[in-house]
């Protein structure tokens, strides 16, 4: 079966793939389209494209009890994608189960583990830098169960606190930690690791979001030790409407399923119903096939540009980013000051002129940020602003996109001022 | 020129009129626009069914809190039900710019808690209760 998805990229000397992304291509008012808002959505290159293309043009076909060959090319697909996805972020297939997005995977455990497992003795640390998907979830959860829910505070440099951590571990009532792994504002990469470990040690379970550290960073869920780690395919060059959750073997068996019907069960009778095994228990009606074929193809993309590289291109452009805006006046940037410490994400603040405003006159440049609370409305309090204006990077980003963004910026305060 | 970003919008902006607290009142509200989190209160005091005075708070953009300015001008002396009726064509045409389809909450943000003020309902203006972001 010979699928575009398997066709390995020619990994070019240094880190310049824009050719492989059509839509870098378009102009808009003639201009060409400077994308820096990778956070919330990447881009996909050609061969994703051609993925999902000869998924439906060669291979669709429902999955799973289907006989006939074109049934099982469509399975294998799918399957397949799982075993590749799985390895990429060094994670068995068993437990890698494919979920709507990372709100989709959080919500899984804050219902199927959080709702049968917490009581009012319980609390789960959540931290300020949280994105709204890994917040609500457990404000919902804690309600219905009655237990606690404290936060972990994020310090002027943009960072949690180690010392926060264990003294909350200490108090003895923590179950789980729910923690990013790359926040989505402040680009803080935060040391998973060992908050795993030091929750561990004190008999509590972690949860990391996942979404913006995937696409950007060689991540081995294995490595970081986490019960579950959540992140989805659209920020990592893959289609819309697939994520994934990764999660312990022995929780997951003792969870009840999430959502049921189709495709989770083992056997239905009138009287009772036994589950599928892993992963399926999980993953109930049709899945989202072709988004999981193209985010196979999306991470087969990324392993191939290999994701040290990439991780250490977004960190020069994120550098290069501080260091230019930082020659502007009136501009205040928010998080790490040091690119080492930091995601391909660079929030900040126009003196005088509102996020909204600075994100349209900049769109007018086609230089695409957004102007947000960013889904982090806790962190935009601490931060005491309303919203930022954020820029943030892909691999296909190169130097010009940020000096684009500086005299766009530019631009802005002129008319401002 | 700029089509959005015009000389009284912006100057509307940097000193927006009728800003601030006003002290008695008898009508407030304060809204959110869920786009941006950007919040606009109002306060106002009415006698006879008239806005006898208003006062508009909170931060915005350009555009949001230039609407407010622009508005309060008018509402300032008319009547209570008739300002409660206001659309949002009143507002945009006021406003005498092209709004994009996702501005259009920054350019209606005042109208909306205007109407939350009087009515007690904290909805858009006809026509705009389908919010697209959703």
């Amino acid at each position: 079966m010979a699928s575009p998805a398997r066709a390995a990229t020619a990994v070019p000397t240094e880190l310049d793939v824009r050719a492989d992304f059509p839509i870098l291509a378009r102009e808009i008012n003639g201009r060409r389209l400077v994308y820096l808002d990778s956070s919330s959505t990447s881009q996909k290159p050609e061969q994703v494209l051609a993925a999902l293309d000869d998924y439906y043009r060669n291979h669709n076909a429902n999955i799973h009890r289907g006989v006939y060959p074109l049934a099982q090319e469509a399975d294998a697909l799918f399957e397949g994608a799982r075993q590749r996805i799985a390895a990429f972020t060094g994670a068995p297939a068993r437990t890698t189960i494919f979920t709507r997005n990372v709100t989709d995977a959080i919500n899984l455990v804050a219902y199927s583990w959080a709702r049968t497992n917490l009581g009012p003795s319980d609390a789960v640390l959540v931290t300020e830098m949280e994105h709204h998907s890994n917040i609500v979830p457990w404000q919902l959860a804690t309600q219905a169960t009655g237990a606690a829910l404290r936060w972990l505070d994020v310090d002027d440099g943009g960072a949690l606190s180690l010392d926060q951590l264990d003294s909350e571990l200490a108090r003895g009532d923590i179950r789980l930690v729910a923690v990013t792994h790359v926040s989505n504002v402040l680009g803080t990469i935060n040391p998973v690791g060992e908050i795993v470990r030091r929750a561990h040690a004190a008999g509590a379970l972690v949860l990391i979001d996942g979404a913006q550290a995937v696409p950007q960073l060689p991540v081995d869920v294995a490595e970081i030790g986490a019960d579950f780690y959540a992140w989805t395919g659209h920020k990592a060059l893959g289609p819309t409407g697939v994520g994934v959750l990764h999660g312990d073997a022995a929780l997951l068996e003792q969870m009840p399923p999430f959502l049921s019907g189709g495709d989770m069960i083992a056997s239905v009778t009138r009287e009772h119903t036994t589950w599928n095994e892993l992963p399926w228990k999980f993953e109930a009606g049709t899945s989202m096939i072709a988004q999981a074929v193209g985010l196979g193809a999306a991470i087969d993309y990324l392993g191939a540009l290999g994701m040290e590289r990439v991780r250490a291109h977004e960190r020069e452009l994120t550098g290069y980013a501080l260091e230019r805006l930082a020659e502007l006046p009136g501009v205040r940037i928010f998080g790490p000051p040091s690119a080492d410490d930091r995601g391909g994400v660079v929030a900040f603040a126009v003196e005088g002129i509102h996020p909204h405003d600075i994100a349209e006159l900049l769109g007018r440049e086609n230089v695409c940020v957004r102007a947000s609370h960013h889904c982090a409305q806790p962190l935009m309090a601490k931060l005491g602003v309303a919203a930022t204006a954020r820029a943030s990077f892909g691999p296909y980003n190169m130097p010009d996109d940020v000096d684009a963004l500086v005299e766009a910026v530019r631009g802005a305060q002129k008319i401002f001022a | 020129m700029d089509d959005l970003y015009r000389d009284f919008i912006l100057e509307h902006y940097k000193r927006p009129r009728n800003f601030g607290e006003l002290d008695p009142h008898d009508l407030d509200a304060h809204e959110y626009n869920p786009l941006c989190g950007d919040e606009l209160g109002v306060q106002l005091r009415v006698s006879d069914g008239r806005i006898e005075d208003l006062r508009f708070n909170g931060h915005g953009c350009a555009i949001s809190l230039a609407a407010a300015s622009i508005a309060s001008e008018e509402l300032i002396g008319m009547d209570v039900e008739e300002a409660a009726a206001l659309d949002a064509d009143w507002m945009l045409e006021l406003l005498g710019i092209d709004i994009s389809a996702t501005r259009r909450k920054c350019a209606l943000l005042s109208l909306k808690v205007l109407r939350h003020a009087i009515t007690g309902e904290g909805s858009w203006p006809v026509g705009e209760q389908v919010d697209p972001d959703r």
